[in-house]
């Protein structure tokens, strides 16, 4: 069993290792190619050097971003085949459809018009070459559409019916996999913090420029163009985090009360806007969640629920299968004890399936798929030895919560405050304590993206597939050792990837800082 | 007709591959990235795909139905924990 925790605890980091690199490149090539595209709209429209020069420049980091973040995601979808092969066969077509869009969309929309964007300058028209810019853009959101789509499956499981003979789930509704409210939530949410984070990107690398006083004008239209996108990004990014917290309240109420650290809810409850959470609560004892707490009233049920004196369960609430309405009343939940119970049960049933089939039995196959079915919903407990074992780190999603709240409400502040500064108090961008916070919001505002998935991603644990299966019903016969070995070759490559995006970037951005950017090449 | 344009001439073919032919003898920063890409490529499928990251299922079980057995032996071996027989031919 020690073996098996080992297997599984390091095939997660190993993901969790490739997900992070992966996500580091991911939101600066989405966010880039909009600044890009928009740059070069305004060069196609009044054709000015300045205008066509900055889109090159911007084109150029893009480009070094896209290329040494390209096929990082493949190493993903290797980990699915190898170290959870039980996962990859159970999902079927619902993760393999969209995975394989994004494929072929990734592929003929970015080779393609990425090609025209950096070869086409002197082949195609200005127009022609601005649609190039702007198809690349759109497939850069498409791409992460479809990823984003497979993963808001695993969170929102709907769509689908499991096939005990397949062993698989099958799509029955494309559409609602594409629409469901997860999806929709964490695509928007996802995009428009790819928007703010390459909007501090172009801010921070102009203050660069402006820290050295070298092609001024450059930077503070840079600035303008990024304020606008980053600025509409965060806007969008706080819009659709309400709608994810809604989201993540009805689908998956033990994430939102891993995230406040909440173990015991009622009608009306705050939300701990700056808290330390007490280490020696857990489910079975009574001591207080928070070593201190700085909290808002109504705050989590207007935030999940949009009713301010709503019922929100805590973390016991749901193991106890406690929910109450408004006014107070218990209404009929399952527990989590039973759920464990009906999800052996229909484990029991699959077994009887595979006896069945192996006997050619039909009417027995058809008997136990009918329980397999009413019982499905509760499927991936039969897993769990017990009830708090469905409970997800419930430090880490809660202080990653709040780095990306924090952050997120610091970009907000400093998005105003370059667009304010910028058009109305230039002398500001003068200053080299301001250039210094715009190149250090740099780090900010990776840190904010990446905590996001954080709480994402760990929120939802134990599930792999939410209620369905949990992570260690989808891990492969693999040894621990292959990979430990694995995840720090992946470290390594991964580390030199980033040390060399780093190195070339700084090399172009120190480059163009110290001539007149209008003299960038073609390439 | 813009003057920086290069004239088209041949068929959509070869105009294609003059495209392409070009803009990487073009390449100067464009260069270096395409050796990472390529690095990148061949460590990515030809050392961990092929030494590291076998698809198990794939490589152990001929056929779908094979395959959808063995995920429901392994699924449903409560034994599992204990003895890590998952998905053992």
């Amino acid at each position: 069993m020690d073996d098996l925790i080992t297997v599984v605890d390091w095939s997660r980091w190993q993901f969790a290792l490739t997900a992070m690199y992966h996500w580091l490149f991911v939101p600066l090539t989405i966010g880039l190619a909009l600044i890009v595209a928009i740059m070069e709209s305004v060069y196609v429209k009044n054709r000015s050097v300045k205008w066509l020069a900055m889109t090159k420049f911007w084109m150029l980091l893009f480009g070094i971003n896209f290329a040494i973040g390209v096929a990082t995601g493949i190493i993903l979808e290797f980990e699915f085949g190898t170290n959870w092969s039980n996962y990859s066969w159970f999902v079927g077509d619902i993760f393999g459809a969209p995975l394989a869009i994004e494929g072929i969309v990734a592929f003929f929309m970015e080779s393609t018009f990425i090609a025209v964007m950096f070869f086409g300058w002197k082949k195609v028209s200005p127009k022609f070459h601005l649609a190039a810019t702007w198809l690349t853009a759109a497939g850069t959101a498409l791409s992460a559409l479809w990823i984003l789509v497979a993963n808001s499956w695993m969170q929102q499981p709907v769509g689908m019916e499991f096939d005990p003979a397949q062993m698989r789930n099958v799509m029955d509704d494309f559409w609602a996999l594409v629409f469901s409210e997860t999806a929709r939530a964490k695509f928007t949410h996802t995009v428009a913090s790819a928007w703010v984070v390459a909007g501090v990107f172009v801010i921070g690398v102009s203050c660069w420029f402006l820290l050295k006083r070298r092609n001024v004008d450059m930077a503070m239209s840079s600035i303008k163009i990024a304020g606008w996108v980053g600025g509409a990004g965060i806007l969008i990014t706080l819009a659709t985090g309400d709608m994810s917290a809604v989201s993540v309240a009805k689908h998956q109420p033990m994430k939102l009360a891993a995230m406040e650290g909440l173990y015991n809810g009622k009608c009306g409850q705050e939300i701990v806007a700056f808290g330390i959470l007490n280490p020696a609560k857990t489910i079975n004892n009574d001591e207080k969640p928070y070593l201190f707490d700085i909290s808002v009233p109504y705050g989590l049920s207007f935030l999940a629920t949009h009713n301010p004196h709503a019922f929100v369960p805590g973390i016991s609430d749901l193991i106890n299968g406690v929910r109450l309405t408004e006014n107070g009343d218990t209404v009929d939940a399952v527990s989590y004890a039973d759920r464990i119970k009906i999800g052996r049960e229909a484990h029991e049933a699959l077994r009887q399936y595979d006896s069945a089939m192996a006997a050619g039995d039909k009417s027995a196959m058809a008997a136990a798929a009918e329980e397999i079915k009413a019982k499905y919903e509760y499927f991936g407990y039969g897993y769990l030895d017990s009830p708090d074992e469905a409970v997800p780190p419930v430090a880490l999603t809660f202080y990653a919560f709040r780095v990306m709240v924090m952050a997120g409400g610091y970009l907000l502040l400093f998005f105003a405050v370059a667009l304010f500064a910028v058009y109305y108090r230039p002398k500001w961008l003068q200053n080299r304590v301001v250039n210094w916070i715009g190149i250090l919001s740099i780090a900010v505002v990776w840190v904010c993206s990446q905590s996001g998935w954080i709480t994402a991603e760990v929120g939802r644990q134990p599930w792999v597939i939410q209620d369905i299966m949990p992570t260690k019903a989808a891990i492969s016969a693999i040894s621990s050792s292959s990979v430990i070995v694995t995840f720090f070759m992946f470290a390594a490559v991964f580390t030199i990837l980033l040390v060399a995006e780093i190195s070339i970037m700084l090399t172009q951005i120190n480059k163009h800082s110290k001539e007149d950017i209008t003299t960038i090449s073609n390439e | 007709m813009d003057p920086n344009r290069t004239p088209r001439s041949g068929n959509l073919l070869m105009r294609i591959i003059r495209f392409y032919r070009d803009g990487f003898r073009s390449m100067t920063v464009g260069r270096y990235l395409w050796a990472m890409i390529i690095i990148k490529l061949f460590i990515l499928f030809f050392i961990f795909k092929l030494f590291f990251f076998p698809d198990l299922l794939q490589r152990d079980y001929d056929n779908d139905a094979d395959r959808a057995r063995a995920v429901r032996h392994s699924m449903t071996d409560y034994n599992r924990n204990q003895e890590n027989t998952l998905l053992t031919p």
